[in-house]
């Protein structure tokens, strides 16, 4: 009898005494200041949380941030975006912004005379030729694959004409070329370990960048130390990078991870903490912690599989659309996880974003949840499935996946629809996506800039340009034309325009795929860490030059 | 008895290869590949994906994978990593160290804690002492060790705000850190642990005691300390042998959510991460690894019974 009553007492105490600090309400102030106008300090060790580990070293081949988290600050890019505005581009290694030629087919590019790789070698264009022949042309036969080859398809060529300049012949006009020479991935390499190993940066480091390599303990940490040589420097003259060296701390359970920065072990996790994650933070940290938050390049989208019945009628994916009140869920689901804002297929507030006024006009988009609903129940009808019966593909992912399938479930229970929440491990998940044996799914995108060309890819024809990216499985010849004439228009306001034509055919008149919320990144970090900036993604900014520890 | 352990050692071979056909043969039935989930979410198109499987030669039937991998285990190589491309060995023997630490710690924890606390349940039969251990050791299977870690976590946070160091330091390198990073999952652990061998404990040294053997010693009016420990006990270990022996094997691989809870490096995580990743070669190898260990632990136990029971000959 005592036993049975011991245990739960004492497990209810423990619980008890361990909620009385995460009940108590958040009292931190926002503090989005990155410098703060204060004089930055030099030297200490930042430690940060990297919550996966890098699968190889080589950011040319890889595509997740836990690569460029703790492997960026080792590397310079062509261009990089402004640590101080991450809106703009500015030059990294490259000496000035691009020339490029009154045909808009030639991009020349000077190089700064005085980057250094790690081992004292000195940077010249046969380092970026070779660095964007790997990414741009892989040389498949010696096991080389480059992931953004696509995104570069408009090059045609890479020269070297002399020791300092770099040029880029184009086959026509691309409006996104400049600024995805900005792309993080695109590590400045070597030349001379290309040469000799094309793949011998999947296994080591060697950059021009900030920090050098200091060693890694693979699942466990990476450090870099402060590179002397490093070309940077600040407005007044300052050599960067301010710190000493860095230590990523490889933590892939997320409440690890919080008590890692709550025991002040990590002074910040740079990809994004939940509401709740934020809100024990600032009650356990009340004096220490600072928070800076922003939209995100990053949306889960709802795909039905148009090749299956009723998915192939325009009505059914309509409805499916309709039912789902996103600015109540926006409100509702932003308490809990890492989604807030209402967009179409650009990000709100993004500069190719639609206005709130155009956007309300697609389906699903509206902000009468009731009228939109209804005229869900009648396609439903007018299609023949008034009491649809679907599976729902998702991941086993709780953040922000769960959330967001329940509440479509739930939204669209409410039009008479009977989803069933597939939940599979992301590899059977991927599988299902790949070989097409799902109905409806919940799949995602993330990318590192505002650019049509990138949030676009995946409506490209899945037989052609879309092919393995289009899990919608629908090929269609004029949105094609479209997402392509998007892309060679110069003229970023009639750009915009276009972008605007593409979200509407393709969310409301075809409703082939639909955004449901875009998410929204919230950093909390302990106030030492001074000099970063969040960005509306957790690719770019993250090679620490500017960043420095308050004492 | 030589031929017996020869004959024992012997047929390891086979089990292990049936469990390395087994592993091989299920993680391929499993949908999903490593390529797919490498470049998942990002606008990767297919003939990179294709590109890319071909490399790993994933496109290659399944019999010639398998031949291909039981060619490199017969020259003792285990491959490498299909998502790091470093070396398995490399990959497991960075855990290794970590792993047997928090084993061997959890054991010592939870033995020190199970046999005196069983033989004094035992003893003190149906008193308010053995209702308390009994309480005390129920507590232990009811709650799951990664539980009991977090809430070692949150109260030592909450009350000093000082949690078990997130970095793993290696014994040799400083002993202080690297108790203070393993003090606390050995004890979740070695918690539930002793729980499942004080009542082994308590249980087979009740059955001894009632033994005549027993009731003879204590007719010749010896101490009842020296009638328990040296009479009863040993004839009472042999089943809690086995339990904390198995346990042992178990806890080398088998950590995985406590591992999570207290960011460990250890060789559970990284096989759940193998299978996540769909990383063949490394599971494989990781499961051929905690195969041997169970093999080894009951051909060790087994020989530990001789030690512990003269009357027992293996033929």
């Amino acid at each position: 009898m005592l036993r049975t009553r011991l245990a739960p007492v004492l497990a209810l105490a423990l619980v008890f005494s361990a909620c009385q600090q995460a009940a108590k309400p958040p009292t931190t102030t926002v503090s989005p200041s990155a410098a703060g106008g204060e004089k930055p300090v030099a030297g200490g060790t930042l430690t940060f949380v990297v919550n996966a580990e890098p699968p190889s070293f080589d950011g040319h081949r890889e595509t997740t941030f836990a690569l460029l988290h703790p492997i960026a600050p080792h590397y310079s890019l062509l261009y990089k975006f402004d640590p101080n505005d991450l809106t703009k581009v500015i030059p990294d290694v490259a000496a000035e912004q691009p020339t490029v030629s009154a045909d808009k087919m030639t991009v020349t590019i000077k190089l700064r005379q005085d980057v250094k790789f790690h081992d004292s070698t000195g940077m010249t264009s046969e380092d970026v030729k070779a660095t964007y022949d790997k990414i741009i042309f892989p040389d498949i036969a010696k096991g080389v694959t480059s992931p953004r080859a696509g995104a570069y398809a408009v090059v045609s060529a890479v020269n070297a004409p002399d020791k300092y300049t770099v040029e880029f012949k184009l086959k026509y006009p691309s409006a996104s070329f400049l600024t995805n020479l900005a792309s993080p991935w695109n590590f400045i390499y070597s030349a001379a370990k290309l040469k000799a190993d094309p793949r011998w940066y999947e296994k080591n480091i060697m950059g021009t960048g900030p920090f050098l390599y200091d060693g890694n303990t693979k699942g466990q940490d990476w450090k870099g130390k402060k590179n002397p040589d490093y070309f940077g420097k600040d407005k007044d003259g300052t050599k960067l990078p301010y710190l000493d060296a860095y230590k990523a701390l490889i933590i892939t359970d997320a409440n690890a991870g919080v008590t890692a920065i709550r025991s002040k072990q990590a002074m910040i996790e740079f990809r994004g903490f939940t509401p709740s994650q934020r809100n024990d933070l600032s009650a356990a940290l009340p004096n220490d912690l600072a928070i800076q938050e922003a939209p995100w390049i990053c949306v889960n989208y709802v795909v039905p599989n148009t090749t299956k019945k009723p998915f192939d009628d325009p009505r059914v994916r309509r409805a499916l659309s309709l039912a789902v009140d996103r600015w109540t869920g926006g409100d509702a689901l932003s308490k809990t996880t890492i989604v807030k804002d209402v967009g179409g297929l650009m990000r709100p507030k993004g500069p190719f974003a639609m206005s709130d006024t155009d956007l309300v006009k697609i389906a699903g988009f509206g902000k009468d949840g009731k009228a939109n609903k209804d005229a869900a129940k009648a396609l439903l009808v007018a299609a023949g499935v008034p009491n649809l019966t679907f599976k729902f593909l998702n991941r086993n992912i709780q953040t922000p996946y769960e959330p967001v399938a329940v509440y479509l479930i739930d939204q669209w229970k409410q039009v008479g629809i009977t989803a069933t929440h597939d939940v599979k491990e992301t590899s059977a998940y991927q599988a299902d996506l790949r070989a097409g044996t799902f109905e409806v799914a919940l799949d995602f995108n993330c990318d590192f800039l505002d650019e049509p060309d990138l949030q676009l890819a995946k409506f490209w024809s899945a037989s052609k340009a879309g092919k393995g990216l289009n899990f919608a499985y629908y090929d269609d010849t004029k949105l094609d034309g479209m997402i392509d004439a998007q892309s060679r228009e110069t003229d970023p306001a009639k750009r915009v325009t276009l972008v605007g034509n593409i979200e509407r055919y393709a969310m409301d008149e075809m409703a082939y795929q639909y955004p449901v919320l875009w998410w929204y990144r919230i950093i909390p970090y302990l106030k030492t860490v001074q000099g970063w900036k969040i960005g509306s993604n957790h690719y770019t900014n993250q090679d620490l030059t500017t960043v420095w520890l308050k004492k | 008895m030589r031929r017996y352990i020869v004959g024992r050692l012997l047929l390891m071979i086979p089990t292990l290869i049936g469990v390395a056909i087994l592993t091989f043969v299920i993680m391929r039935a499993v949908p999903g590949d490593i390529v797919a989930l490498r470049y998942a979410g990002s606008s990767v198109p297919q003939d990179v994906i294709d590109q890319k499987r071909h490399i790993l030669g994933l496109d290659k039937p399944m019999w010639a994978q398998f031949v291909d991998w039981m060619t490199s285990i017969s020259h003792l190589d285990l491959g490498q990593s299909l998502w790091t491309g470093h070396s398995v060995i490399d990959e497991v023997q960075v855990r290794v160290p970590l792993s047997i630490e928090l084993a061997v710690l959890a054991t010592l924890f939870a033995v020190a804690l199970a046999v005196p606390l069983g033989v004094v349940a035992a003893v003190k039969q149906d008193t308010w002492i053995d209702y308390a251990i009994r309480v005390f050791s129920i507590g232990g299977l009811a709650m799951p060790s990664f539980w009991i870690g977090i809430m070692m976590v949150l109260v030592t946070l909450t009350l000093w705000g000082w949690a078990p160091p997130v970095v793993f330091t290696p014994l040799f390198e400083d002993p202080v850190a690297n108790l203070a990073g393993l003090i606390l999952p050995a004890i979740a652990v070695g918690y539930r642990y002793s729980a499942v061998s004080m009542r082994m404990t308590r249980s087979t040294v009740l059955e001894v005691l009632r033994e005549d053997y027993v009731r003879t010693a204590r007719a010749k009016g010896l101490r009842e300390r020296i009638v328990v420990v040296r009479h009863a006990l040993r004839n009472a270990l042999l089943p809690v042998v086995t339990v904390v022996s198995l346990e042992f094997a178990f806890l080398i691989g088998g950590l995985v959510v406590t591992e999570q809870v207290f960011n460990l490096n250890g060789i559970g995580k990284l096989l759940v991460d193998a299978v996540a990743h769909r990383d063949y070669p490394l599971i494989q190898a990781l499961v051929l690894l905690l195969a041997a260990v169970f093999v080894i632990v009951n051909f060790v136990v087994d020989m530990i019974y001789v030690v512990l029971d003269p009357r027992i000959r293996y033929a």
